[in-house]
Parts: structure tokens; sequence; C-alpha cells
């Protein structure tokens, strides 16, 4: 059986499905800045002392929290060209989608990362005279952000995986790419397999990356 | 300097502060002690605005503290305050430590800063080991750390709260002792909240005893450690000069 | 932004039934999969806190696989890839016998994915209980099937019903992939009626209130249980 299938159309393909995992790659990269900064500054506004913004970061976690990614991304692919009455590349909508979306995540991630630190750290920048912006950048961030490097790695992994999601808009990453071939060569076994293990490669040694990084962070 | 009237707080239904009233003069040492959970940490935390207090004031060099339009953070800029866990900022060195709010609150420029920094770890007895993280320093090393940072700022006041009760005993006097240079070479006006008797004995002008949220007796020192008045000073006095 | 608004398409024929039968398909596909995810879930989390070691690799293993492949990918390959590999005769049944294909594939993919994820909650739950209780059990003559079923279980499984709240709303949620192999859920029926009526503004819209409400109604349920389970002094992992 095993004679019928030809990973050749892989090597064959491999320049175009490079293309498409450098736009997956720089999806996730964008993404995954855009949605830490945004992510931070909702995790602050839910730790502020002011209602209004509690309430705010917790009805965008909640909400987002609540919604397929799915959803999301036809939601700013239908949506984004409407607002602002132009054509738009699918890039653009998809990444914007992803940063709303997933900074909910990194959200509670760095609130959790900020509630770490004991308020003695807080006190004393203040007790130095620094502002609250200047004691959150200086003292409490830079540590919340170390002590959460690992879990905010991991996200950003599980991001990765979910930037095979933009297939249903028809962005050329690596998935939409991979789903090309395949139908264009009538190879979807060899085609998916590959897709499957390229995934699995990566994420897996990602995931070893942050488990040596945690064992080094406890030592 | 420091002057408190009348102050007042609660945390939710607890009445941690009932009533505080009592002053710092320029140049002075005031020790305050008492039992835990006597409101003493909490006190010198509303001293420059760290805890808000509900009713009464506090005022420092003339600033009123609890009011809506103080600029805090310049106020406690003139304030150097120690804690009782150092809270050395961990992902710093020594030096970045004692430099970072005279880089940011201060303005001045990185040699200056630098410079400083290194005559105040010589002062504090830790040449050299600016560039040590506190995870690499002893307790009594980072305390005096944490001494020199305060005084980085040129503070006309320091307030210390428990600087010695997170420290293994062998460690206790090398911050005591700096301490008290403080008070004799400098004439630092100081608020301290401490259980070091001795201490306070040599170095204090007035002992301040609080217990259950109140102050229950101030005295001059001498009067304090020859007949307290209120029998809750004794007793205290009795367990603590035990050890 | 020049839009024509026309909310009432929601509610005309056959709009209204598409969200009905999307909305059935999707529960049907969350609950069926959320079955095979707990009960293969709880199985592999158990197994890879069991003293042999064979078993814990094969856990471990499982674990690794499922976790770090995208689930679009798995779902096609459920789909597309399985039948073809599986040998001539269970192939051709699977591709013209099966019952609904596309939601079988679709539940067995959401379960054995989700099963994944569950498992890892499993086992910390277990790994969370103080190793001097199963030494006790132990000493007191007990098995280890008996310490799992009389001590570890019962308790890790109450430690864990949070995580495992959000863990059914996550397959929930996942469920949307289904649309990628043709199951009719509420997303597909969505962008169905986005195609025939450019309504899309409307359209989504309604999906999104029906995910919003199903989360609440899922998280309002699950409170109730949350508490009940709970053991007086242990809800350590409880919400913070």
């Amino acid at each position: 059986m095993l004679a019928a299938f030809d990973f050749g159309v892989i090597g064959r393909n491999l320049p175009y499905l490079w293309e498409g995992m450098q736009l997956s790659l720089l999806l996730t990269g964008l993404s995954a800045f855009g949605s830490i900064v945004l992510g931070t500054i909702l995790a602050l506004m839910r730790l502020s002392g002011i209602k209004l913004f509690q309430w705010i970061g917790a009805v965008w976690v909640n909400f987002f929290r609540s919604l397929p990614l799915l959803l999301v991304i036809f939601w700013f692919y239908f949506l984004v060209p409407v607002v602002v009455q132009q054509q738009v590349d699918a890039f653009q909508s998809a990444l914007i989608g992803f940063v709303l979306f997933e900074a909910a995540y990194y959200c509670e991630i760095m609130r959790s990362g900020i509630l770490s630190i004991s308020r003695g750290q807080a006190w004393a920048g203040y007790a130095l005279g620094l502002r609250y912006s200047q004691t959150m950048r200086y003292i409490v961030l830079p540590q919340a952000f170390r002590n959460m490097l690992p879990i905010l790695l991991t996200q950003t992994i599980i991001l990765f995986q979910d930037t095979s999601l933009v297939f249903v808009v028809g962005l050329a990453d690596f998935m939409t790419s991979a789903v090309n071939v395949a139908q264009r060569d009538s190879r979807l076994i060899e085609l998916y397999v590959f897709a499957a293990f390229v995934y699995l490669v990566m994420c897996y040694f990602g995931s070893l990356y942050v488990k040596h990084l945690q064992q080094k962070m406890h030592r | 300097m420091i002057d408190i009237q009348n102050v007042n707080k609660w945390f939710d239904d607890f009445h941690v502060l009932k009533n505080i009233s009592m002053s710092v003069a320029k140049g002075e040492v005031i020790v305050v002690c008492g039992p835990s959970g006597s409101g003493k940490s909490t006190l010198i935390k509303c001293v420059n605005g760290l805890e808000p207090f509900q009713k009464g004031t506090i005022t420092v060099n003339d600033v009123s503290v609890g009011a809506k339009d103080t600029n805090l953070p310049e106020l406690r800029s003139h304030i150097g305050m120690v804690f009782q866990n150092f809270e050395l900022f961990p992902h710093m060195t020594a030096m970045q430590n004692i430099c970072l709010s005279q880089l940011k609150v201060l303005g001045r420029s990185q040699s200056e800063a630098q410079d400083r920094t290194n005559t105040l770890l010589d002062r504090v007895g830790l040449e050299g080991l600016g560039f040590k993280y506190s995870s690499e320093l002893s307790g009594g090393q980072q305390q005096r750390v944490a001494i020199a940072r305060a005084l980085a700022m040129d503070p006309f006041a320091m307030l210390f709260d428990e600087p010695t009760s997170a420290l293994d005993p062998e460690m206790i006097n090398e911050v005591l002792e700096v301490m008290q240079e403080l008070a004799r070479d400098d004439g630092m006006t100081m608020m301290v909240v401490t259980h070091e008797m001795g201490f306070a004995r040599r170095v204090a002008d007035r002992v301040i005893f609080m217990d259950e949220g109140e102050i229950v007796e101030d005295a001059n020192t001498d009067d304090f450690f020859g007949t307290p008045r209120s029998d809750r000073a004794q007793l205290f006095l009795s367990k603590i000069l035990q050890h | 932004m020049n839009y024509n608004w026309n909310w009432a398409i929601l509610i005309e024929v056959p709009y209204f039934d598409w969200l009905v039968s999307g909305l059935g398909w999707t529960l049907l596909v969350s609950a069926l999969g959320w079955i095979i995810a707990f009960s293969l879930g709880s199985l592999i989390g158990v197994i890879r806190t069991l003293p042999s070691k064979p078993l814990r690799l094969f856990g471990m293993a499982y674990v690794e696989l499922f976790r770090n492949v995208p689930l679009l990918v798995q779902m096609f390959i459920w789909f597309y890839v399985l039948p073809e590999l599986v040998g001539e005769d269970l192939g051709r049944w699977m591709k013209r016998d099966m019952p609904f294909p596309e939601a079988t594939s679709a539940i067995l993919c959401l379960g054995t994915y989700t099963a994944s994820r569950v498992a890892e909650q499993v086992r910390a739950g277990i790994e969370s209980i103080p190793r001097g209780q199963s030494m006790a059990g132990y000493a007191m003559g007990l098995t280890t099937k008996q310490v799992y079923r009389y001590l570890l279980i019962p308790v890790g499984y109450r430690i864990i019903v949070p995580p495992m709240t959000s863990e059914f709303l996550t397959i929930f949620k996942n469920s949307s992939l289904a649309l990628t192999i043709g199951v009719a859920e509420v997303l597909y029926q969505a962008r169905q009626i986005e195609n025939y009526t450019f309504q899309g503004f409307e359209a989504f819209t309604a999906a999104t209130l029906i995910y919003l409400v199903i989360t609440m109604i899922v998280v309002f349920i699950t409170d109730r249980v949350e508490a009940k389970a709970r053991i007086p002094g242990y809800g350590v992992q409880g919400k913070t």
C-alpha cells in the first residue's frame, strides 16, 4: 500500500511550502508581540484601582475567551474591509483578529505574573519616589515578565498552532500551502501527514526548550 | 519634621490605628516598638503614603501626606525607607538598585549616580560589591544595600520598618551599626520600628510604645527604660529583655 | 461605513432554522466529543501517574503527539487520511457506509485531542495530592488499584472540577473547526447566511451571541457543581 505514496511531491514543492511557513512565522511573531503588549495593558487595567478600567479589562477577557478563534477570524475578515471602506489584505485583518483575541489570554498570564511579585517590591519603588508608571516599568513588569516567560512561550506555541486557522480565509500560511499542493496534485495523505509532522517537530522542540528554561529558572 | 495628628485607619472592619498623634523633630531619632499586630508597621507606611488612612493628618516637612493634591512621588523622593524584607530589586545588581531612582527621579547623569553609589557602598562597608545581585548577598549585606539605596536620594528623613527582624542574629549588628553612624555622624532624622531595645537605648531620643493600634507610651529614652508608666509596656519590656 | 442593516433576516425562513440546526450540531458534536475526551483523558491521565514505566511513556507520547499538532491538521487527518490508512475494507466502510462521516470524524478528532488536555489536568490533580495520602493507603494494606479507586481518584477529581469546566468550554469552542470538513454547525450556518444574504454583520452577531450565552449557561451550572464538589479546606486550585 505504501508504494502508492509519493513523498517526492513534498520535495518538489518545498520552496512553496517554505514561503507558507515564513508567513506562519511572521504572523505568529507579530501577533505575539502585539497581543503581549495589549495583554499587559489589559492586565494593568484589571489590577488598577479604577473601576471602569477593571470592568473594561474583565469584559474584554471574558468576551474573547468565550468565543472560538475561528469566529473571530471570520469577524475581522468580514468587518475590517467594511469599516475602512476598501479592500484589505487578509493578512492585516487576520493580524488584528489574532492580536485582540490572544491579548485576552496573554492578559491573564501577565496578571498572575504581576500578582506573583510581592507588594513590598512596589512599595520599595514608590518609597524611592518613583511614579506608578516607573514602578511598573522598571520594577514590577520586568520581574513579572521574567517569571512568566515559560508560560508566555507556551502560549506562543499555541498561537503558532492557531495561525493554521487562517486557512479558512485563504491566507497562504503553511497549512493553506499544504492544502493547496494536496488538492492540486491529489496528494492529500502525503501533504497532511507532512504538515502534521512539521508542526509536531517544531512545537515539540519548542516545548522542550520551555521545559529546559523552567528547570534553569528553578535552580 | 514629621507630624502625625489623630490618625485613624481601618482595614475593612478592623481598626488598626486609633487616634495616633506623635511627632518627630528635625535631627531626632524615634524608636517605635510594641507587640506584633500593634499597628506600628502600618503607621510607618502611612508616613510616606504607602498605606492610605481614613482620618487625621500626617505632614512631613509641612506637606500633607493624605491630601489629594499632594505630589506623593516628589515627597517620597525626600524620605528614605528601609523595609523588613529589604526589597532589593532581584533583577538588578546592587549598583543598579542604588542608581535607579537617582537616574529616573533625580535626573542625575549615569557617571554622577555611579560615583555617588560607590561612595555609599564604601560607607555601608560594601566597597566593590556593586556588581552583585541580591541573591548573591547575605541578608545583612542586602539590608545595607537597601540603606545605601535610600541614602542615595539625599533624604531629609529616614523610615526604618523592622530593618533587622528578617536577619540572622549574627548579621543584626552590622546593620545596626550603619544606622547608629547615620544618627550620630549625620544627625539624620529617623523613625525606626524595631524590637532592638539595645539600639533604642543607645541611639533613640524618644521611645514610643504601641499596642492594639494605640500609642500607650511616648517617653524620653531614659524614662522609658527607667520606669515605664503603663503595665503593658512593662510587660512587653520584661518579655523582650529576658532574651 | 455604509451597510444595509437587516436584523430581521435572523428570524426569517430559512435562516432561523439554519441557526437552530447549527446549534444542534454544535451541541451534539461537543457533547459526544466530551464523553470521549473525559473517559479517554481520565484513563491516560491516571496511566501517567502509575508506577509502570512503559505505560507512563505511552501516556506521555499520546499527550505530546496530540498537543503539538494543530487541531485543524488533526481534523484533516481524521477525515481525509485515516480512511486510506486503515486497510481497504474498513476504509471503504468509513467513506461509504459510516453514518454522518463528517460529524463522526469531527467527534473522534475533538474527543481524542481534548483527551490529551484532560489527561494533563487529571495527572496534575492526582500529583497534587500529597504522597503521604497514598502511603497511608498502602500502609493500611490497600492494593494500587484500591489506592486509586478509594483515595486518589475521588480526591483528584474534586480538585480538577474547575479546570474540567474550562476544558468543556474549550471543546465547545473548538467544535467550530468541524466546519472545515463540512459539519454544518453554528459557525458554518452563520457563514452560509452571509453568503446567501450578504448580511455578515447580523449573521456573525447571531453566532457570537449563541457562543456567549452557552458559555454563560455552562459557567452558571458548573459554579453550582463546583460548590458541591469542593472538599472543605481543600480548594487550593479553585478560582482566584
